[in-house]
């Protein structure tokens, strides 16, 4: 196959291109819009408001998740809020600004065009969620209220306590239950999509696995899209849920869809340190903590007092001495990589020296311990729940982790991958982030792709097919994939060796956390390609899965993730090598000024790394799309 | 720093499929550490069982941070364990001693079939929902969100029962297997905010009927509020049935207009 990378970007100025592309796009008739059956695979933020839209318009929407209900994706733990330029504070916001905010913020490796619609459509978000009954947090009078996130000096952030997360997953989720309860949309739980099939180079479908009983079936539809969450738990340890996986992506990547920008991961600067061996996953402490805790560590490597007795003289408020403008607010990237150096450098805090404190004693003493109670009350319970400790008496400790993926399926300015018919939404694509996420942002995007972008593309993609007949199951391309899945499955299972799923995801973990985590280097790179396919041998001749394909069987779902995470995780390193600069939350180290910044290649690497799979993850093609920024002049980021 | 437990005896109940018929296991953990939470212990005793190639414990779990409400685990007859507010994944280990015996069981209410060993099949709760746990409004033309201000009051007290993670708690709490908690919960969140006005008491009856059809009835035991990880107060039950109660007048009205 040659991949063509045409990013289908409107003309016109930038203020223009959505609304001229809406203008242009072709039309399914409201009477002719239920001959089309649409797959939305993931019933997180993007699948969920994205299934019940076009559920709503009129399509035939069949929807899948692994989960047991749509409503335990993913999108439900995210904690801190959700950006919008609505202005209501009116403290200087606009669509501009927050279109300017993200681009930098993602060290200019974004598509401009993408994230100004990204901009534009965010207000609209906040109406359609309170419309929906969303009881985002309000002020006295009634008014919705806001808070700041990080690389932000506007209030833009809504929330809804520290489960903002939840409460627009389960606003969507309603939404798509009234549709379901319609018989809008057929639901499918417990189901996970094992392949993607295409026939005559546009997407023809998906097969599944059935969780419970094992049955693996085909369905074919006029467009499909995959909504189907971030790869983050490729690392082993991170924040993501146990279950966050990179199959959906991979599988349609193996099948001919191209996967951007792999290496741009993000490490979320606050998370509770890990305390033990057995440790399962970090959780994560929101960034709105940093609106008033501050991040310090002791100036003395070898400080034995409790926190509250090391005088002020004696602490070092990294954060605010290295970035004086934004303080405890720097983006994300930057403020890892500072609390990775005071580590390494011995000057760590807690029982395993392996965090940083973020302290709320000033704002304790400034606002009272109710007003911090009720911004941040069941954060701080969570916290002590898991850490053992009281953070009102003494300072939380956190440390970065993994948390986020900007990497994803490449898709165009429609959403659409480069497989015709394929689209992706949500953390699953790359599109808005560039290499680095912005706080507050991605359930933006989840809802802005799946509301106001995907039921508009998709049916500029539908409109001509009206009355073509599509290939149906049957078709011998869905036969073989279900062969070559059910083949997959029992293959782990006939192995037999001697080693679990999770004991290969550790190791995994443990290498692409080494080598392709915070901080990157050639040798370290290069090191783990050739460690990581040796591993992965062994994987394929000493797992161990017990059990049967027919029945409930978890370690074998384990099996499968753990099987893509290995060739992900070769891609993620290989990327990582070939992009020799540094850039948002991919710092390779030979790339760095004099006082540690990222030092960016505009000339050779303004572009956007899409990978082509060849069969051997080791040697896939590396295809450029060319970064144009019209609109803002690139600059060196700085938040000092 | 972190201490070790040592010799806990688990009873797990293990059970091949919805039809077969179950039994107790023992296990013996012989160490584990106090800040593992209760799942990594769990985690511990599978990885050994597929050492020994004996088929793992299959339980539900996800977001490990108590929000996505998909764990869901009896342990000693308690619903989500002995820590108040405290869903199974937010238990930690620390809570129990040296030569404890923790008996560990899936919910068992018969809305809840047993799909294996502890996890169990909770789409019911799904089919309240789609019968109207839902404001109508259709994606695009919502009027802009600061049109109809809400008291904070109102925002907060609907913010309380929208917390709810449906995790079903409750209803393996109830002697009965009632699911009044869940759904009151959800009616209060919707019919507390202006949003959810116009379709009060059409959601409330289909709400309220959809639950008695897979559910047993409420006799205010009180045991789901005990168990309720979100700590969703019981008094929600009391404002769903007053609105159920008015809703067969108002929707009658309703109908004999049309
Ligand atoms: C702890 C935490 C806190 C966060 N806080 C914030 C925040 O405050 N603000 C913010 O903007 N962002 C936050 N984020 C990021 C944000 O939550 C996610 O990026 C976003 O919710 C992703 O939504 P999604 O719809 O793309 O995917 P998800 O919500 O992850 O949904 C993925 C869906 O795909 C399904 N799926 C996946 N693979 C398959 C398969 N093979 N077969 C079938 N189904 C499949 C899953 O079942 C699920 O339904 C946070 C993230 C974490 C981890
Ligand atoms: S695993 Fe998500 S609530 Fe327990």
């Amino acid at each position: 196959m040659t991949i063509t990378l045409n990013s289908k970007i409107p003309a016109g100025s930038i203020n223009d291109k959505w609304n001229t592309y809406k203008e242009d796009a072709k039309l399914v008739a409201p009477g002719n819009k239920r001959k089309f059956k649409v797959i939305v695979v993931g019933s997180g933020l993007a699948g969920a408001s994205a299934a019940a839209t076009m559920a709503e318009l009129g399509y035939q929407v069949d929807v899948f998740t692994f989960h047991d209900s749509p409503r335990r994706a993913h999108s439900i733990a995210a904690q801190g809020g959700i950006n919008a330029a609505k202005n209501y504070q009116g403290d200087g916001d606009s669509v501009h600004r927050l279109f300017y905010d993200t681009i930098k913020g993602g060290d200019f490796r974004s598509r401009e065009a993408n994230v100004h619609r990204l901009a534009e459509v965010s207000v609209n978000i906040i109406d359609q969620m309170v419309s929906q009954g969303v009881p985002f947090a309000r002020e006295y009078g009634g008014m919705l209220d806001n808070r700041s996130f990080g690389g932000a000096q506007v209030s833009r952030t809504f929330y809804a306590r520290g489960q903002t997360g939840q409460q627009l997953l389960l606003g969507a989720y309603q939404q798509l239950a009234r549709q379901i309860g319609l018989g809008n949309v057929r639901m499918f739980n417990r189901t996970e999509l094992v392949d993607v099939v295409t026939i005559e180079g546009r997407c023809a479908g998906i097969v599944t696995r059935d969780l419970v009983n094992g049955e693996v079936v085909s369905h074919s539809a006029h467009a499909v899209v995959m909504a189907t969450g971030g790869y983050g738990n490729v690392f082993y340890l991170s924040t993501n849920a146990m279950a966050c996986n990179v199959t959906a992506a991979w599988r349609a990547h193996r099948n001919g869809a191209t996967f951007a920008n792999p290496c741009y991961t993000q490490i979320h600067p606050t998370c509770i340190p890990q305390s033990d061996p057995t440790q399962s996953k970090l959780t994560l402490m929101s960034e709105s903590l940093r609106n008033d805790g501050r991040v310090w560590v002791p100036q003395n490597p070898d400080e034995t007092r409790p926190a509250s007795q090391v005088p002020e003289a004696e602490r070092d408020y990294i954060l605010e001495r290295l970035y004086p403008s934004y303080g405890n607010l720097a983006p994300r990237d930057i403020s890892s990589r500072a609390a990775k150096r005071s580590v390494d450098s011995g000057r760590g805090v807690g029982p395993l020296k392996n965090g940083v404190y973020l302290d709320f004693s000033d704002a304790i003493n400034r606002l009272g311990k109710d007003v911090v109670e009720e911004r941040y009350g069941n954060l701080f319970e969570m916290y002590e729940r898991i850490a053992g400790e009281n953070p009102y008496d003494m300072p939380m400790r956190i440390y970065p982790a993994s948390h986020y993926t900007m990497g994803g399926l490449w898709v165009d300015y429609e959403l659409m991958t480069n497989i015709p018919g394929l689209y992706a939404a949500g953390e699953a694509n790359f599109s808005d982030h560039g290499a680095n996420r912005l706080g507050a942002s991605a359930l933006m995007q989840g809802l802005a792709d799946g509301y106001f972008v995907l039921p508009y593309t998709i049916g500029n993609y539908l409109a001509p097919m009206l009355n073509k007949p599509i290939p149906g199951t049957d078709h011998p391309a869905f036969k073989a994939a279900e062969l070559a899945a059910q083949a997959r499955y029992q293959g782990y299972v006939d192995i037999k060796g001697t080693r679990s799923p999770d004991y290969f995801h550790r190791e995994v973990g443990r290498i692409i956390w080494d080598y392709c985590g915070m901080e990157r280097t050639q040798q370290g790179l290069e090191k783990a390609l050739s460690e990581l396919p040796a591993l992965y041998e062994e994987f394929q001749k000493d797992l161990r899965v017990t059990g049967d394909t027919e029945s409930m069987n978890q370690t074998l779902e384990k099996a499968g993730r753990v099987d893509d995470f290995f060739q992900l995780g070769m891609l993620m390193c290989r990327d990582a090598l070939e992009r020799e600069e540094s850039c948002g939350g991919h710092f390779r180290a030979e790339y760095q000024t004099d006082e540690g910044e990222a030092t960016r290649d505009d000339e050779k690497f303004a572009h956007v790394a899409a990978w082509e799979w060849t069969g051997d993850p080791t040697k896939s093609i590396r295809h450029k799309e060319e970064l144009n920024f019209e609109a803002i002049h690139l600059a060196t980021r700085s938040y000092k | 720093m972190s201490n070790h437990l040592k010799d806990l005896k688990l009873k797990i109940w293990r059970q091949s499929g919805p039809a077969a018929k179950g039994h107790f296991e023992e296990y013996v953990m012989p160490e584990i550490s106090d800040e593992a939470s209760f799942l990594e212990m769990l985690d511990v005793l599978n990885e050994g069982l597929i050492g020994e190639n004996k088929l793992p414990v299959v339980f539900d779990h996800d977001c490990r941070e108590g929000i996505c409400g998909t764990c869901s685990l009896m342990i000693n007859g308690q619903a989500h364990g002995p820590e108040r507010s405290t869903a199974t994944c937010q238990l930690h280990m620390r809570k129990f001693k040296s030569g404890d015996e923790i008996v560990i069981e899936p919910w068992r209410a018969s809305a809840f079939p047993i799909i294996k060993d502890l996890m169990v099949d909770r789409s019911a709760f799904d089919r309240i929902i789609e019968s109207g746990g839902f404001i109508s409004a259709n994606t695009g033309g919502a009027p802009d969100a600061n049109l109809i201000p809400i008291p904070k009051s109102v925002a907060d007290a609907a913010m309380d029962s929208a917390q709810c993670i449906g995790c079903g708690a409750c209803v393996a709490a109830c002697p009965n297997g009632a699911a009044n908690l869940f759904t009151a919960a959800k009616i209060a969140h919707l019919n507390l905010l202006p949003q959810g006005q116009a379709e009060r008491y059409k959601r409330t009856e289909a709400m309220v009927e959809t639950m008695d059809e897979y559910f047993g009835s409420c006799t205010n035991h009180g045991e789901c509020e005990a168990a309720c990880p979100k700590e969703i107060s019981i008094d929600v039950i009391a404002l769903m049935n007053k609105d159920y109660r008015k809703s067969k007048l108002k929707n009658r009205k309703e109908i004999s207009r049309n």
